[in-house]
């Protein structure tokens, strides 16, 4: 190690150079070759992956073409967004309502609530989708009445639960457990003051919750549930058990079929997983733009709007 | 200003405890129709605790509170109070104006919408109205211009001057203040005091716990000092303020200076 020198004046020569006219002139900044040379080496790894997934004859891109947008593919994508969309809805939904219980001042409620994402998050989907698909060797008839009284209208449980209500029956109830979770933690992220102010104004409780309380949590909710909902949208390929023919369940069913295609089947339901989950995203920014009013000091620009800056400011600058 | 109108808030015999800890020891308390009562104190001494006891945001243990003569978060039923439902709690609330030390601005409304939001949901004014009124409210207390703004835009002197313009939308009987200047620079202290002055001048009658002794001195009617839940001492500020009778108010006013 180097002595420390102590501080001592510069030398006369040096003071002689700093000039009035140097304090005119911009200051040259730090370079940085390292930068260009990791981003060089990262260009050239994706390239090299690039070049051998459009290489290998073993990805069999003509298949990809050719399966990509056949009708049977495009019929398992649209189930996925039916099922997605629907789980996401009655999901929410229960959410809310066990949330609310959960931090209601009633303890049954509590407990109730407490009990059904300690059960719902503890089963896999797995497991509970394949217990609803054979639940009529549990009950074989369902009826609406008096509990544990007389009933007014039966069904039988087999016509009810066809396998799509089965699917999405599972999926909601294990997607309200999660849910319920992501809510909670976004009603307990608002700060307790502003309920108090909120009942000193005299605000309905309701109001409270639907005005003041909710549009908060929302904030802080978003991020997560977007997560959720990513994972909603793959996790329902699980459902291709119950033999309900979904992207997956169709791709997989094309692959067993047509023997040797796997590969290119594979990267289909893969590309369109993608596509689909970048959608979500893109939907995903715009919603919590909309939320952070009042957030943020000024709300951030859309990406086109700061694509539309950048633009004119090279238009300035020629 | 008189000393014998009637009175604006009764206290009697407020008791509250938390985990044993009597916070209200036996308080009886009264603050007059268009007076400034201050209520002072050292921290912990249960000055805040009273103040929200008064609109039912703190229930009491036993004792109970009447403004204008109207029993508030409770009703007489059989010889004994019982406890009103949210909803009648709230309607009381909606007359009783509350400032809250943090402000509690809802930060994702509008100013605008935060003070249009209860006039139009608890007493059914219409929207217009209630925000042309708003808009003359925010003129009184300075802010005219910041009526699209968003609180967290403002600093801290405008929120608390919007929050009392908020309380003032619902046209209030009565104005609760709870430590209204102690969450502010001090150089912002003073443009919250002026409006608190313009309120007293005009008559209204407010209740307002304070660590600012200059301007209880100044604009108070009357004051309240609190210690240990229990009044210890009460009455003009040139009485209380300036020559108190008990040890304890003295040694606490000489802390201050």
């Amino acid at each position: 190690m180097t002595p420390i020198s102590p501080p001592s004046a510069p030398p006369a020569a040096a003071e002689d150079e700093l000039s009035p006219t140097l304090a005119s002139k911009k200051v040259v900044p730090l370079r940085h070759p390292w930068r260009w040379v990791a981003g060089a080496v990262a260009l050239v790894v994706l390239a090299q992956a690039a070049h051998a997934l459009v290489t290998n004859p073993a990805f069999q891109w003509d298949a990809f073409g050719y399966w990509f947008f056949r009708p049977v593919v495009l019929e398992g994508l649209v189930l996925t967004l039916e099922l997605t969309g629907l789980a996401a809805v009655f999901g929410l939904l229960g959410g809310i309502v066990l949330a609310l219980m959960r931090l209601s001042r009633n303890p049954v409620l509590r407990a109730v609530s407490w009990g059904y994402v300690w059960i719902f998050r503890s089963i896999p989907l797995i497991v509970l989708l394949l217990f609803l698909a054979n639940v009529t060797a549990l009950y074989s008839t369902l009826s609406l009445g008096i509990p544990f009284g007389p009933s007014f209208v039966e069904f039988s449980a087999n016509d009810l639960l066809s396998f799509f209500v089965v699917a999405v029956l599972g999926l909601s109830l294990n997607e309200a457990a999660y849910a319920a979770e992501i809510v909670r933690s976004g009603i307990i992220s608002v700060d307790q003051g502003q309920l108090e102010a909120a009942s000193a104004l005299g605000l309905p409780k309701w109001r409270q919750y639907r005005r003041i309380i909710l549009p908060q949590a929302t904030r802080a909710i978003i991020p997560s549930y977007a997560n959720q909902l990513i994972g909603l949208l793959k996790g329902t390929s699980v459902v291709y058990i119950t033999s309900l023919l979904e992207l997956f369940g169709v791709v997989q069913t094309q692959a067993s079929t047509n023997s040797g295609q796997i590969i290119p089947l594979l990267m289909v339901g893969t590309v369109w997983y993608v596509i689909l989950t970048s959608l979500l995203s893109v939907v995903q920014y715009y919603v919590e733009r909309h939320f952070s009013r009042g957030a943020l000091r000024t709300v951030p620009p859309t990406p086109f709007q700061r694509f539309r800056a950048r633009l004119r400011a090279v238009g300035v600058a020629r | 200003m008189t000393t014998l109108t009637r009175p604006a808030v009764s206290v009697r015999g407020a008791v509250k405890s938390y985990n044993g800890l009597r916070v209200l020891d036996d308080i009886d308390f009264i603050a007059r129709t268009g007076e400034v009562t201050a209520i002072i104190g050292p921290s912990g001494s249960g000055k805040s605790t009273l103040l929200r006891a008064i609109n039912h945001l703190e229930p009491l243990d036993s004792g109970f509170v009447t403004v204008d003569g109207e029993l508030i978060g409770v009703r007489l039923y059989r010889g004994r109070l019982r406890e009103l439902s949210e909803r009648a709690i709230l309607r009381q609330r909606s007359r009783i104006g509350f400032v809250f030390q943090n402000f509690n601005l809802f930060p994702h409304l509008s100013v605008l919408a935060n003070l249009v939001e209860a006039p139009v949901v608890t007493q059914g004014v219409p929207r217009a109205e209630a925000a042309a009124r708003a808009r003359e409210l925010l003129a009184r207390v300075g802010l005219a211009d910041k009526a699209d703004a968003y609180p967290r835009q403002l600093s801290g002197g405008q929120q608390q001057r919007v929050a009392i313009a908020r309380a003032l939308a619902l046209r209030p009987r009565l104005l609760l203040f709870d430590e209204p200047t102690s969450a502010l620079d001090p150089e912002l202290v003073g443009e919250v005091l002026a409006v608190l002055r313009d309120l007293a001048a005009s008559g209204t009658t407010m209740v307002v716990v304070t660590h600012e002794i200059g301007f209880a001195r100044d604009v108070a009617d009357h004051v309240v000092f609190l210690d240990a839940g229990r009044v210890v001492e009460q009455g003009p500020p040139a009485e209380v303020l300036v020559s108190p009778r008990e040890e304890r108010t003295r040694e606490f006013l000489g802390k201050l200076i």
